[in-house]
Parts: C-alpha cells; sequence; structure tokens
C-alpha cells in the first residue's frame, strides 16, 4: 500500500505556506511507516502526477476557506475534496483538481482522498505564518498522524 | 460595431492573465494583456544571505521551480565572477534540460492541445482508422489499433462520469476544430501516453536535485551533490545509467510522437501559419554551458531584428554588455510608480513600489512590468530561440527544424516556408523542434559527465566568499518560457536589490514607455474570432506562447471569476 501525505502552498505568501510548513513538521515528529511519502508540492501543477500516481490514499494539507473562522481547522473526504479545488481559492489549486481529473482519466486515482486544511488569516508577502495559525501546526500534524494510524501505517515519534 | 471581449483568467495554469480584446468586422482590431496578480519575492529578499536566494525565488511559481533556483544562483556567481567546477555546470544542465522537457511536452499535450483537439468528437472515431493514419506517420509502439480502442473506452466512461476535470473548459463542437474523430482520438491517446512520458523527466530531476518537484542540490558555488564510485548515498554510476534509460525513453517519444503529432497539427491547422505573428524582434540568450567560466555553451541566442535572420547578432552569455545593456523595464502602463517619475528603469536599479489604479485602457492596467531590448519590444520563448540556432548555423536546430518543416509540407501537399513559423503554430512548431535539440543537449551532458567522473574529477562546490562593498551580477537562463535574468545587488554579502526580469514579463508585458504594445498583444491583432461568446481563437493565440504568470507578477484578486465578458460597444 502507497499512502502520498502532501503539503500544498506557497511559502511566500504567509498563511498560504501552511501546508509545506505542517509537513516538514510532520517530518520532524515522527517517522513514517513504509509506503508512506511527505511531498513537499509547493504550488506545483502537473509535476505532482507521478508523485501521486499509484498512491492507494491520499492526505493534502493546506491552507483551506471552507466557511470556518480564521485560523479554524477543517477536514473535508470523498467528493468534497475534488469539488473543493474547483473553486480556485488560490492559483495552484487549480492544478490540483486537474491532476486529480487526469489521475482519474488514466484510470489510477486514490481510493480515499482527505484534506485537512486551516483558513489563513494573512496571505501578505512574507515567509512567517501568523501566530494564529502557527498554533494550528500541532493539532493537524496530530491530526495527520491519526488518519496515517487510522490506514493501519502509523508513524513512530522520533527520539 | 465593435465588440469587446474579456477573458479572465485565461491560463489553465499559474497565475492569473486577463486579456481583453475588441473584434470589429470578425477580427481582432484592439488588444490588452493584463496580469491580475502581484508578485513581492523582490521585497522579501531584501537583506538575506545571497546564498539562500536560489531556495526562496524557487518558491516563485510552482511551475518553474528549478529554473528560478539555477538563475539565481548564477546571478550570484556572476556578481561574485566565482566559477562553476564541471561537474556542477552538467548536473544543473540535466536538471535544466529535463525540466524543460517535462515543461514543453505538458504544454503541448496537457494545456494547449485541447485549444486544437476535440476531445468528444474522439468518441465518433474508427481505432482501425487511427492505427492506420498513425503507422502512417511513425513507428511508435503506442499507436496500435487495441491502445487506441482502449483509450476510446476510457474516454467514453470518462466523459460519461460528467466530471471532466482539464477538458472541462473546452470548445467542443467549435467551428474552428478542424481535426478529424481519427486524428482526436490519436491525440488523446498520445495525451495519455505523455502523462506517462512525463514522469521520466521528474525522475531525472529527481535523482539529480536530490527531491522533485523542489530540488534540494543547489549551492551558489556548484552543486551539493557529493559523487562517488562506489558509495550507495550519493551520484553513483548505477544511479546514472538510470537516468541514461529515461533519457533514452523520452528522445523516443520526441521523436516518434511529439514531432510527429505537432507536424500533424501544424498540417491540418495549416491556416493558422497566418495568425499571430506580433512581434518579429526575438531575443533568446545561450545556455547550457559546457565550461566553468559560462563562455562556451550547447545552446546559441541572440538577437533578429524584423523577424529577418540576416540581422542575427549574438550574444556571448550574461557578462555581454550587449545584453546587460540593453535591458530596461517600464512602468508607465503597470501598476508601479518609480521614484521622481523615471522613465524605463535598467533591473539593477529596478524598483517595485505598487500603484493600483484600476484598469486604463490607455493608463495603467497591469501588474507586468513592460522590458525592452534597446528600447523596444522583444518577443522570447522557443521560436526566438530557435530562429537564433537557424541563424546562428546550429546543427541541431536545423536537423529537428527540417525534420518539422518536410512533414508539414509532405502532409498538407504543399511547401510550407520558413516564414511560416512567425505565427500562432509556428510557436508550437518550434517548442517541438527545441525539445529535439535539448534531448541532445541533455544526453550530451550525461555522456560529458560521466567522462568526467571516469577522468577522477568528482569535485562539484567552489565555496563563495563575499566581499565588503557593493557588487552586482546577472543571472541568465533560456527557460521554457524564453530568456529569464536575475539581477542583484549584493553589499556586505547581504542582498540590497534583487529583481527577477522572467519570461512571461516580456511575452506578457502591456503598452512600454513609448506605448508601444507588447508580444501578446501585437500577435493577437487581426485574429479572426467566429463567436466572441467562445473565444477560442484569442486562446490559441495566447496559449502558443505558454503564460505562466505566477513569477511575471507581483496576489490581489484570490476570488473566482470565471471566464468571458462580452460587450457591444
Amino acid at each position: 500500500m502507497r499512502v502520498v501525505v502532501l503539503g500544498i502552498g506557497n511559502t511566500l505568501m504567509s498563511d498560504e505556506g501552511f501546508g509545506v510548513h505542517a509537513i516538514e513538521a510532520l517530518e520532524k515528529r515522527y517517522e513514517m511507516a513504509e509506503g508512506v511519502e511527505v511531498v513537499d508540492g509547493g504550488t506545483t501543477g502537473m509535476e505532482l502526477f507521478p508523485e501521486l500516481q499509484g498512491a492507494d490514499h491520499l492526505v493534502v494539507v493546506d491552507a483551506v476557506r471552507a466557511g470556518q473562522p480564521e485560523g479554524g481547522i477543517v477536514r473535508l473526504t470523498g467528493d468534497d475534496v475534488p469539488a473543493f479545488f474547483k473553486t480556485k481559492l488560490s492559483p495552484h489549486q487549480i492544478g490540483l483538481s486537474d491532476i486529480l481529473a487526469a489521475l482519474r482519466f488514466a484510470g489510477s486515482s486514490p481510493q480515499s482522498i482527505v484534506l485537512i486544511g486551516v483558513k489563513p488569516v494573512s496571505l501578505d508577502l512574507c515567509m512567517e505564518l501568523t501566530p494564529q495559525v502557527a498554533a494550528c501546526i500541532d493539532p493537524v500534524v496530530v491530526m495527520v498522524a491519526d488518519e496515517l494510524t487510522a490506514l493501519g501505517v502509523a508513524p513512530r515519534l522520533r527520539a | 460595431m465593435a465588440t469587446r471581449i474579456t477573458i479572465d483568467p485565461i491560463t489553465r495554469i499559474e497565475g492569473h492573465l486577463r486579456i481583453d480584446v475588441e473584434v470589429e468586422n470578425g477580427k481582432v482590431n484592439k488588444s490588452w494583456s493584463s496580469g491580475q496578480m502581484w508578485r513581492g519575492v523582490e521585497q522579501i529578499l531584501l537583506g538575506r544571505d545571497p546564498r539562500d536566494a536560489w531556495a526562496i525565488t524557487q518558491r516563485i511559481c510552482g511551475v518553474c521551480t528549478t529554473v528560478h533556483a539555477i538563475t539565481s544562483v548564477r546571478s550570484i556567481e556572476n556578481a561574485l565572477d566565482l566559477e562553476v567546477p564541471l561537474n556542477a555546470q552538467y548536473i544543473r544542465n540535466m536538471i535544466m534540460t529535463a525540466h524543460a522537457l517535462h515543461d514543453h511536452i505538458v504544454h503541448f499535450y496537457h494545456l494547449s492541445a485541447l485549444d486544437w483537439v476535440d476531445v468528444v468528437s474522439a468518441l465518433k472515431a474508427d481505432p482501425a482508422k487511427t492505427a492506420q493514419l498513425a503507422e502512417s506517420l511513425s513507428d511508435w509502439d503506442g499507436n496500435s489499433r487495441h491502445v487506441f480502442e482502449d483509450v476510446q473506452t476510457r474516454l467514453k466512461t470518462f466523459v460519461g462520469s460528467g466530471q471532466l476535470g482539464p477538458f472541462a473548459n473546452g470548445y467542443w463542437g467549435h467551428p474552428a476544430m478542424k481535426l478529424t474523430p481519427e486524428v482526436n482520438l490519436l491525440a488523446v491517446s498520445h495525451y495519455l501516453q505523455a502523462l506517462e512520458v512525463q514522469r521520466y523527466c521528474s525522475k531525472i530531476v529527481a535523482t539529480l536535485g536530490s527531491k522533485s518537484p523542489h530540488i534540494q542540490n543547489m549551492a551558489v558555488g556548484g552543486v551539493s551533490n557529493p559523487i562517488a564510485t562506489d558509495s550507495q548515498s550519493v551520484l553513483t554510476v548505477e544511479r546514472l545509467l538510470l537516468v541514461k534509460e529515461m533519457i533514452d525513453k523520452l528522445g523516443s517519444f520526441i521523436r516518434n510522437c511529439y514531432l510527429v503529432d505537432v507536424s500533424a497539427i501544424g498540417a491540418f491547422y495549416a491556416d493558422w501559419t497566418a495568425y499571430g505573428q506580433g512581434i518579429t524582434d526575438y531575443l533568446s540568450i545561450p545556455d547550457v554551458p559546457m565550461d566553468t567560466k559560462n563562455t562556451q555553451f550547447m545552446m546559441p541566442g541572440g538577437y533578429i531584428k524584423g523577424g529577418d535572420l540576416a540581422t542575427y547578432k549574438p550574444i556571448a552569455g550574461g557578462h555581454d554588455p550587449y545584453f546587460r545593456e540593453g535591458v530596461a523595464e517600464s512602468v508607465k502602463h503597470s501598476w508601479y510608480n518609480y521614484s521622481n517619475g523615471a522613465g524605463a528603469l535598467h533591473p539593477w536599479k529596478g524598483e517595485t513600489t505598487p500603484n493600483y489604479t484600476d484598469f486604463q485602457d490607455d493608463g495603467k492596467y497591469s501588474w507586468v512590468k513592460s522590458p525592452t531590448f534597446y528600447g523596444k519590444p522583444a518577443q522570447v520563448g522557443p521560436l526566438a530561440n530557435v530562429l537564433c540556432g537557424v541563424a546562428s548555423g546550429h546543427q541541431p536546430t536545423i536537423k529537428y527544424l527540417t525534420t518539422v518543416v518536410d512533414t508539414v509540407s509532405q502532409l498538407a501537399g504543399t511547401k510550407i516556408p520558413l516564414t511560416a513559423l512567425h505565427s500562432t503554430i509556428g510557436r508550437h512548431a518550434a517548442r517541438a523542434v527545441r525539445s529535439g535539440v535539448i534531448y541532445e543537449n541533455l544526453q550530451g551532458n550525461w555522456q560529458a559527465l560521466m567522462e568526467n567522473i571516469a577522468k577522477g574529477d568528482t569535485k562539484t562546490f567552489n565555496r563563495p566568499t563575499f566581499p565588503k562593498g557593493e557588487i552586482m551580477g546577472v543571472g541568465v537562463h533560456e527557460a521554457p518560457r524564453g530568456v529569464l535574468s536575475h539581477w542583484s545587488v549584493i553589499k556586505d554579502g547581504k542582498i540590497a536589490n534583487y529583481q527577477c526580469v522572467v519570461p512571461t514579463t516580456w511575452n506578457a508585458a502591456p503598452r512600454n514607455e513609448d506605448d508601444q504594445i507588447g508580444p501578446y498583444e501585437a500577435a493577437l491583432l487581426g485574429t479572426p474570432v467566429a463567436d466572441p461568446e467562445r473565444p477560442l481563437e484569442v486562446l490559441r493565440t495566447v496559449h502558443s506562447f505558454d503564460p505562466c504568470l505566477a513569477c511575471a507578477v507581483h496576489l490581489t484578486d484570490v476570488e473566482t471569476k470565471t471566464v468571458v465578458q462580452v460587450k457591444a460597444l
């Protein structure tokens, strides 16, 4: 079984980079089980196709506006995920929705997709998260670890 | 009566580009190209360590990661006058060329082919006839009747599901779609095969760059890959042999599919050689350096005036004053102000102070600055690169161009002249020709790296030291979309100014200091528009440049706005 944890976002635009910061924190705290890959997708598009192809399960971490309050955490699954990425909150997400469709056309869609995200407070030009969103890193890292555990590929805490 | 059409956004990938055209008597007679996002990497870099700049500029754009990483280290090395070890040059060249092939293949098959290929029509094709046609064009092993039947079945399921994804915005059944169902099925099949092939590019980049899509191995002064012939954790001969396998597979796809498909589409759409010419002053920069000092290159570059190859003036590299002194950027029609109302500024003196005004047809209307070469707009990209190659007698370019022109002529039943390249379809042809050349560059650098390692040279890095005081540098790269330059000013070892003049800035430029229109704008003039509500023809011409706006512009508007607005004037 192959599971991909994908962090996406633009690290030059403050909270937009949440997904990338979160997976960095994930890898620092945990050692991944065999078959789990952590991918820093940044704002890339088709470059992610090979990374996602052949993945049985996909966990995406990103900055997400889904009606929750600023700094609020949200978890979406199933058909809500591609539908969400069609709303184009930022340019790179056009890419992800297209890649998911291309994967389907190519006959290699993941069986499950989970999206975990935080609503950004600021999209200003800087490389740091706002304190409110930075405080979400720890709980989101735990949520991702729980997802992996539920899939039967629990990560191990690093010493 | 004229009609005003606004298309926003126009790209399938990164960034927000808005195009406005006025159409009178079925043709475009006025046009505006406007970047709808603001890029501010320049401010983020101020005061930072120049050795970190590449990792930050790599994040400007999700499509051009490695491109900005490499150009950034080149800029700092240029300021320091620092040589780059041969192994590092070869490794960078391989990453760069593998990335470029990825970019060109994805652009043709996954981003722009849908402007020419009617996916839904492929459902009506006879797979046996498609196989007959395909076998007459090339001996690619993915061209069997069985493959085409399988693809058609998959397509039925996919279209039946109603979730079309990348195909959702296609103009199916548009009168400007001219391919037969059989050719459409061929193209859709190669769409799927190209998805597989692009993986080889990513694997090459990941093997050499330690990770993909964001490479980890760049360094000012070289690369951080240790080379050894006997260790597991580093770049070994075994890993390099795997890279070679992937290079060979890429070469086969480019020769047997990409070059052939471009020729077929060119022949079926031969009328599109008459549209989209625009600005015929072409700028390109030599690249794929094969020495430590960046003076010998595999790929030539220079400047051509008015489309006349006899005017070709070569550029010797980023160090050539002819290039360095010729570049300036105007903000007369862009949402910035220069201090003291200055006119166009050289990038080393460049400023990035926003001044948003709203869309003013005759005033400011874009976040893209307007770059010029000696005061004039220039078209950059694969077409500029190929024309400079032909003008300089570059054999690989001439070889692949001749193949394409001969195939198109044969299929179209008429001799296609070289001047047909100055067009919308010509830009696609040039991208395929350049892919052939780049594939050879990739192979050549693999060979050079193996031979150099065999000689016992394992050096990959020269340590940089930063002097007190001010130094300036420019890093240049003939990127997939054309000339890219990063201009750096370093003071006491910290970045004091940094300006990226990117290919899409050249091509998507708004009007300049002298109110001359930019390359996209010029290319759109005279383009026929059959149905203003579905302006496929406008998309064709703009997409032929492979627009990528994330780095050309400085994000204001993250809300969804779709897509075409039509207003009678």
